[in-house]
């Protein structure tokens, strides 16, 4: 029998009940939401569970929503089932103040360097990580580059002084030379 | 001199008692192509243990990504693996297409998969030869880049550019294909198929060859899984994972091929796999140019779908028609908002996977953009791949892995 995304989401429920919440299918990627505590059951259920066999580690990341009070920092995990052929998507939530979420490296090894990546970026605190330490990023830098409040530099700003980098910047480029001017109307 | 003052020269901590010796390997070393460190630990010649250091090169695309239109990020992705970056841009434009919900015609998808196919080669290709050139065999290198050359004219005939493309649009291609590409098509498609046989004599059954690859960095299917191998490298090690036929773009669907597989996972597994893919890309490409010269009448021309919000109006009518001038202005500025949504749009690279996470919340740019980049996932297994090898193996398991420094480090 193929799976589906109501088969998984029966299977769920029956598992967690009312703790997993948000199921969406967009564009028909089957996502919901499970609290931080539950991440390594969802992902060893998943994993276990002889019909749900979802034992592929496609991706790992994070996103950072700063207007959510509380829940600021998303982790995204996208798993896939090889035999079925299926894919699926959960997130946990956590506050950005106090960002620990269990680590899955013990189930997979490829989480290893995408939770090291996912701490750099984020600054997620990935509890009983290995060698939880930037990759990267140069190991001095003393913020997390990906979240909202690290703006790119304003294109627009003239305070800076370009000239060292060969753009002018707001200094006047190399104008005409003395003898060549613009050609006079005679 | 007394044994008192022999005493007074102080020798490092530890350094007599050590038996092993550190070696760094990289990052910068003619023998990695590319930037990689790797502080090996070495008992005389065998590893004992490698860590690897990466991001040397990491140029904070996802956080570029934020502030760029969807058309701008196109040539990020070019310099992701650029051994085939067209890959990566038509991965980016699917995308972007899933999306906004667009429906590409049928020629636009076998011209993608033709672009697709030959940047697959000419990334097999050259890490194929690379391998041949760690083990000490130059010639074949040499003898197959004048075949790149020729994928690379091609890209030049349908975009310009040769190495970082940034090639087509969303929603299709900048410009038709002209006859000359055409042409070269069919030059490559009639001449490669003898260079690549020759190529193969050159390394598969050449005994030297075969004793430096066999039993060199192996690894198994369920190791593989786990570490989240996917390409080529999962093929090798025996799991038939593909995305083309897992999850099917572009149409390859209509498309006949096989995927190859190995048993050991070791380099020459790999390189027999990668040899494989090399036919099958052919095969396809074959297919897909007779079904592009069946086509008739008004289809034969198509070369982009509708979708005036994305793609950019022709030139002549940007300076003759009033709607064209305002989409092209709109793009331009990038004043265009995307709708809200959040998608995953995966596509097989040259080395695996390549995945893109994209999440707009209805701005004119991505709110987030996550790339899978499978060599960096599958890089953190060197150490275990390299354990108790020799020192040699160790460079030869790195070519032979695709190793791309730009993917990895994003």
């Amino acid at each position: 029998m193929a799976l589906t995304n109501e088969t998984i989401k029966e299977r769920l429920i029956a598992k967690f009940g009312e703790q997993l919440s948000h199921f969406e299918e967009p564009y028909g990627f089957l996502t919901f939401e499970a609290p931080k505590d539950l991440n390594l059951k969802v992902l060893q259920f998943l994993f276990d569970d002889e019909e749900l066999r979802f034992q592929f580690l496609t991706d790992l990341t994070a996103v950072h929503y700063p207007d959510q009070a509380g829940r600021e920092l998303a982790v995204v995990y996208h798993l896939h089932n090889l035999t079925d052929n299926h894919r699926l998507r959960f997130k946990v939530f956590t506050s950005s103040e106090q960002p620990d979420v269990y680590t899955a490296t013990q189930l997979y090894s490829s989480a290893n360097w995408k939770e090291r990546e996912t701490y750099d970026f984020f600054g997620i605190n990935f509890v009983g990580h290995p060698n939880l330490k930037r990759i990267l990023n140069v190991d001095e830098m003393e913020y997390f580059p990906m979240r909202k409040e690290f703006p790119l530099e304003d294109q627009t700003r003239i305070d800076k002084d370009d000239a060292m980098f060969g753009r002018g910047g707001h200094l006047p480029l190399a104008g005409p030379t003395e003898g060549a001017t613009a050609p006079a109307a005679q | 001199m007394s044994v008192e003052q022999q005493h007074h020269i102080k020798l490092p901590e530890g350094s007599i008692e050590k038996t092993t010796t550190t070696l760094n390997l990289g990052p910068t070393h003619p023998a990695t192509h590319g930037v990689f460190q790797n502080i090996v630990e070495l008992d005389g010649e065998r590893i004992v243990s490698a860590e690897q250091t990466v991001g040397y090169i990491h140029r904070a695309f996802e956080k570029l990504a934020e502030r760029r239109p969807l058309f701008q990020i196109t040539t990020l992705t070019d310099r992701l693996n650029y051994c085939s970056s067209p890959i990566n841009n038509m991965g980016w434009h699917l995308t972007c297409e899933k999306l906004l919900g667009v429906k590409t015609p049928k020629r636009v998808d076998y011209l993608r998969i033709i672009i697709m196919e030959l940047s697959r080669i000419s990334d097999h290709l050259i890490c194929n030869s690379v391998v041949g050139v760690d083990s000490g065999a130059f010639t074949g290198f040499l003898y197959v880049m004048q075949y790149r050359e020729l994928i690379y004219e091609i890209y030049e005939e349908v975009c310009g550019s040769r190495l970082t493309t940034n090639m087509g649009r969303i929603g299709g291609f900048e410009r038709n294909f002209s006859n000359s590409a055409f042409e070269k098509i069919e030059k490559f498609l009639a001449e490669y198929p003898a260079v690549l046989k020759e190529f193969e004599n050159l390394f598969t059954r050449n005994r030297i060859f075969m004793e430096r690859t066999i039993g060199a960095g192996p690894i198994s299917a369920e190791r593989a899984l786990n570490y989240g191998f996917t390409g080529p490298n999962l093929r090798a090690a025996g799991v038939d994972y593909d995305v083309r036929v897992h999850t099917p773009y572009s149409s390859y669907e209509d498309f006949q091929f096989e995927i190859p597989v190995g048993s050991t996972g070791d380099c020459y597994d790999r390189f027999l796999v990668r040899n494989g893919e090399m036919w099958q890309s052919l095969s396809i490409i074959e297919q897909a140019y007779r079904k592009i010269q069946e086509m008739k009448g008004a289809e034969s021309e198509i070369f982009h779908a509708d979708v005036p919000e994305y793609y950019l109006p022709d030139k002549k009518d940007v300076y003759t028609k009033m709607e064209a001038l305002i989409w092209h202005f709109k793009i331009v500025m990038g004043e265009t908002a995307i709708p809200p949504g959040e998608v995953y749009q995966s596509v097989e690279g040259g080395n695996g996977e390549l995945g893109f996470y994209l999440i707009s919340d209805g701005g004119r740019t991505p709110y987030r953009l996550h790339f899978r980049r499978p060599c960096f996932i599958y890089y953190q297994a060197y150490s275990e791949l390299t354990k108790g090898a020799m020192l040699s193996d160790a460079i030869i398991v790195m070519s032979s892995l695709n190793l791309i420094a730009g993917e990895m480090d994003a």
